[in-house]
């Protein structure tokens, strides 16, 4: 399951990802390389602004203009996506990679059934008659754990809970057993029970085949509960990374550290929490060098400079003055 | 930053990028200023039913008439100089459409906002009549509304007002319903402040936008449903002679070849018009957040 | 020691209003949702003074809701809000304005075409708080104190941050100086960083002001950092309360507990193999609510009486309260005559969900 030695199933260089608005060019990402083995499942983390949700819509090849991949490469099973033609990426989206998105309720079509939108999911992509879609479309629904499937195939998405919508949702984006599933925010809109339910059957589903999954999400707990490897965004940039656990544990970023104190499960109640101060800086003016010395309590003169990614495997991170390393 | 920062000012710059819409806001001005100017700059005032001279009926585009200088536009089947005639007769348009969009404005939207805010029996009622009225086109309404009410411009634009209020009453509700359960209007019940207060002070400003869109073709339907009582005979009285009669009294004479008598006046009216509805277009696309990118 | 706020059975139910339309489709025998949602029933809950409560549950327990009813937006069908003694909602209007509210969403509850100064000082113009010509210096005072820069106070909610704007929202429910604030919501749309610093803001003002508080929240890591007391609410019903320590770390009622397994828990150990303890089941629909416990259908502990009668909130001992009827065996109180016997109406449903 680590396949260090295997060749990586999605390889990412440098991606930068910029929109270019009346206001100026902002960078929504800027430089993320990451690598991505068959069946692993990794976690991009981060808060609003920081390019998680734009670098999973890039390497999907949805990002809308004025957006625009304007660097850097993504290589799926060896095939170079940045730059592919539409119709080409069209063919790939669905089968070899696909979305889970955040809100159920918004990605399925309203006035579709649920078995008609699985059908024209699979006839895209599969040449096969509507009775053969239909059969594959129960046994689909059937494994996220839908009961009554077949039936089910005829009712609406409004008569579906959250969570079972996104059970759908989920069902749509395995129908052609893609490598790779990008999950955006999937369980942020649904209850704490529920949610529980979906991270659950999420897992079993990707360990049972053999998917890779790229978690995206702000809440650490979902994802490290998840995810085997950890990558913390800021601003675009990639500024840690490392086997959960370990990064979680003894983070080397000073902002993935203030990420952890910020939760209240990490300091005693009703105690002050270790706020980061400050707020995101607006992508439209960031300070030269690193985007988040002007909130950390560690920046000197040096951070003006862009700091270079160390790697010391397993991890690598961002930082002039990184954390000390915990024994 | 400051310059942009208030709901006005922000406005302003995003409408400033359509060449269109900022050439026909020129025309728009430029023709409220010619018509408030009318008295000023016509060379003649075509009330004056002593100064006419029959002699100078109908003459064509370039004329000298019998008042020493030259017809620009023409000559009417009276004698009256076309250009003082136009001029005189926008500010007759622009001073009814104003006033008719304005008062149908006030009375439409705090009809609306109240049946909204209000609920239950009063909302239902109000707008069953609303919806009522708004099935009858209006200008059928404002004809039936004259001749009960007679000549005159306060008829008149009683008669507009009664045929249009209805548009903001619908748009006020509908803009109403959605904003009446947001959040903001919640935290005013909580503190809590006088449904007056809560109405006028927050739910109206709110529901301004949708209802300037209706505003500024409203007003273009006033000028034009005047224009087209007066030209039917049924606006205002044969003595002030708006555009539309103008139009009327020319008609006869566009077989035979003085077409300036009709033409003129329309081309005024039509420019006019058009113009009001290209600045409501810009208006309205811009208020509309699914069009922004 | 006489509670400061006081929740007594109160129940809220919303009738569905049916139009002519509807009517006429339902003769015609089209299927028209008429049944009513009963989205607070029999909820008696107390706050002592300076103490802060919390209220958790999931979609559709009616969280929100009581927190309306307690902020006076909402009059409840029936029962009785009591804050000191005096109620919040007579003839269904609030009467009085020592109960404020900070709402969830900082983007759509400051008034977008006003200046936040305005926001901030309408309130305590509007009820004689502060005198008009007073109110600039009032404003910039309540703009520090939350940490913002009092020169904003010209600026609108569109030129700030979402957690910004909720400072505002903080200073505006303050500024009318309330004895009680019902927080709904009031960290769940901001960014986690920023998350802690409302937090502690929210810690620092309390601390300084002696405020009593209703925190509702679906975060129940955000509950118990803030909270003294915790209440659970499950469709309308409130299954436990207590000390929130004692609560987290002991959970008596079967919901309680599998809602605190249910929450994802930080991975600082690297062998750890991550166990998700899901309630099976979805949450029924609070038109259809199942009979007797509601939670009977999804509770690993069910047994008969559950699905034939609503167990009562009775004392646990720990200065807690429980609504089980197998916990109330286990402590012998079977027999106790308070133990509701609430027979469903002839329309319930039993449904199974899922």
């Amino acid at each position: 399951m680590t396949g260090a030695m295997t060749a990586p199933l999605l390889e990412v260089r440098d991606l930068q990802t910029h929109f270019h608005t009346r206001a100026g060019v902002v960078k929504a990402v800027d430089g993320v390389s990451f690598t991505l083995q068959p069946g692993q499942i990794i976690g991009l983390v981060g808060e609003s602004g920081s390019g998680k949700t734009v670098t999973g819509f890039s390497l999907l090849g949805l990002v809308d203009p004025p957006g625009r991949i304007v660097g850097g490469s993504i290589r799926l099973d060896g095939q170079e996506m940045v730059g592919m033609a539409p119709d080409a990426l069209r063919r790939l989206r669905g089968r070899r990679i696909s979305m889970v998105f955040q809100d159920p309720s918004t990605t399925l079509n309203p006035v579709l059934t649920i078995g008609r939108q699985m059908v024209l999911a699979l006839q895209a992509h599969e040449p096969m008659s509507a009775a053969a879609a239909r059969d594959r479309s129960a046994a689909m629904l059937g494994r996220v754990g839908i009961p009554d499937a077949r039936a089910r195939l005829d009712a609406y998405p409004h008569e579906f809970s959250g969570g079972m919508r996104q059970r759908v949702a989920i069902a749509i984006a395995m129908a052609h057993s893609p490598g790779v599933i990008v999950a955006d925010e999937p369980t942020t809109a649904l209850d704490v029970s529920i949610q529980a339910q979906i991270l659950h059957e999420m897992r079993a589903l990707a360990r049972e085949s053999g998917t890779a999954l790229i978690w995206i999400s702000h809440d650490l707990a979902t994802v490290s509960s998840m995810a085997e490897r950890l990558l913390v965004m800021y601003a675009g940039r990639l500024v840690e990374e490392g086997p959960t656990a370990s990064v979680l544990r003894d983070p080397r970023h000073p902002y993935t550290r203030g990420l952890l104190d910020s939760l209240p499960a990490t300091a005693r109640p009703g105690q002050l929490l270790n706020q980061i101060p400050g707020t995101t800086p607006s992508l439209l003016a960031l300070p030269p060098g690193c985007p988040f010395a002007p909130r950390c309590g560690r920046a000197t003169q040096r951070c003006s400079d862009d700091p270079p990614f160390v790697r010391e495997p397993p991890r690598a991170f961002r930082c002039h003055h990184p954390l000390e390393r915990v024994a | 930053m400051s310059a942009a920062s208030t709901p006005l000012g922000r406005f302003w710059a995003d409408f400033r990028e359509s060449r269109v819409a900022v050439a026909a806001l020129v025309v728009v001005v430029a023709i409220v200023l010619l018509a408030v100017a009318a008295p000023l700059i016509a060379p003649q005032n075509p009330y004056d039913l002593g100064g006419l001279s029959l002699l100078d009926a109908r003459r064509p585009p370039g004329h000298v008439g019998s008042g020493g200088y030259i017809h620009v536009l023409g000559t009417d089947a009276q004698g009256r100089d076309l250009l003082s005639a136009i001029l005189y007769g926008l500010q007759i348009s622009v001073q009814i459409g104003l006033m008719a969009g304005c008062v149908a404005l006030a009375a439409g939207a705090a009809l609306g906002v109240t049946a909204a805010y209000a609920g239950g029996m009063v909302e239902t009622v109000v707008m069953r009549i609303v919806d009522l009225q708004l099935s009858f086109p209006a200008i059928l309404l404002a004809l039936v509304l004259v001749a009960l009410l007679g000549q005159g411009k306060a008829q008149l634009v009683t008669a507009l007002v009664a045929a249009q209020y209805a548009y903001f009453a619908r748009t006020a509700y509908g803009a109403a319903t959605a904003e009446r359960r947001k959040d903001y209007i919640e935290a005013a019940t909580a503190t809590p402040l006088s449904r007056r207060r809560i109405v006028f002070r927050h739910l109206l400003p709110n529901c301004m936008p949708p209802l300037i869109v209706v505003a500024t073709v409203q007003i273009a339907n006033s000028i034009s449903l005047e224009a087209t009582l007066s030209f039917l005979g049924l606006g205002l009285p044969v003595t002030e002679p708006s555009l539309g009669m103008l139009i009327a009294n020319g008609f006869v004479y566009m077989m035979s070849g003085r077409y300036w008598i009709s033409v003129y006046p329309g081309i005024a009216l039509i420019v006019l018009i058009v113009a009001i509805n290209l600045v409501g277009d810009q208006i309205r696309d811009q208020l509309n957040p699914r069009l922004r990118r | 020691m006489s509670a400061f706020m006081s929740l007594d059975r109160v129940s809220k139910r919303f009738d569905p209003r049916l139009t002519l339309g509807d009517r006429i489709a339902k003769r015609l025998g089209a299927t028209v949702e008429d049944r009513p949602v009963r989205a607070v029933t029999e909820v008696s809950l107390e706050i002592a003074r300076g103490e802060t409560l919390g209220l958790v549950g999931e979609s559709g327990c009616g969280k929100s809701t009581l927190g309306r009813i307690v902020a006076g937006i909402l009059p409840p069908s029936a029962g009785t809000v009591l804050v000191d003694g005096e109620p919040v909602i007579v003839r269904g209007r609030k009467v009085t304005t020592r109960v404020q509210t900070v709402f969830q969403d900082p983007f759509a509850s400051l008034d977008p075409r006003m200046r936040i100064g305005d926001i901030v000082a309408e309130g305590p113009i509007a009820h004689g708080l502060v005198a008009r010509a007073e109110a600039p210096a009032m404003v910039r005072d309540w703009l520090a104190r939350v940490g913002l820069d009092p020169d904003f106070a010209a600026r609108y909610p569109h030129q700030f941050s979402g957690g910004q704007r909720q400072r505002v929202a903080i200073a505006r429910a303050l500024a009318m100086r309330p004895d009680l604030l019902v927080c709904d919501e009031p960290v769940a749309s901001l960014d986690v960083s920023i998350q802690a610093q409302v937090i502690n803001l929210f810690l620092d003002l309390r601390r300084d002001l002696g405020i009593t508080c209703l925190f509702i929240s679906h975060d129940l890591g955000v509950v118990r950092h803030v909270c003294d007391r915790v209440a659970i609410m499950y469709l309308g019903r409130i299954v436990e309360v207590g000390p929130t320590e004692t609560v987290y770390r002991a959970p008596q009622h079967p919901y309680t507990r599998a809602l605190l397994d249910s929450v994802p828990r930080l991975v600082l150990d690297d062998d750890a193999l991550v166990e998700f303890n899901a309630i099976t089941g979805e949450i029924p629909s609070p038109l259809a609510p199942p009979p007797g416990c509601t939670f009977h259908p999804r509770c690993p502990i069910a047994v008969d009486t559950c699905r034939a009668a609503v167990p009562a909130l009775l004392e646990h001992g720990d200065g807690r309260r429980v609504a089980c009827h197998v916990r109330a065996a286990e402590r012998g109180d079977v027999d106790d005559p308070h133990v509701a016997s609430w027979v469903p109406e002839p329309s319930a449903r039993a449904d199974s969900p899922g």
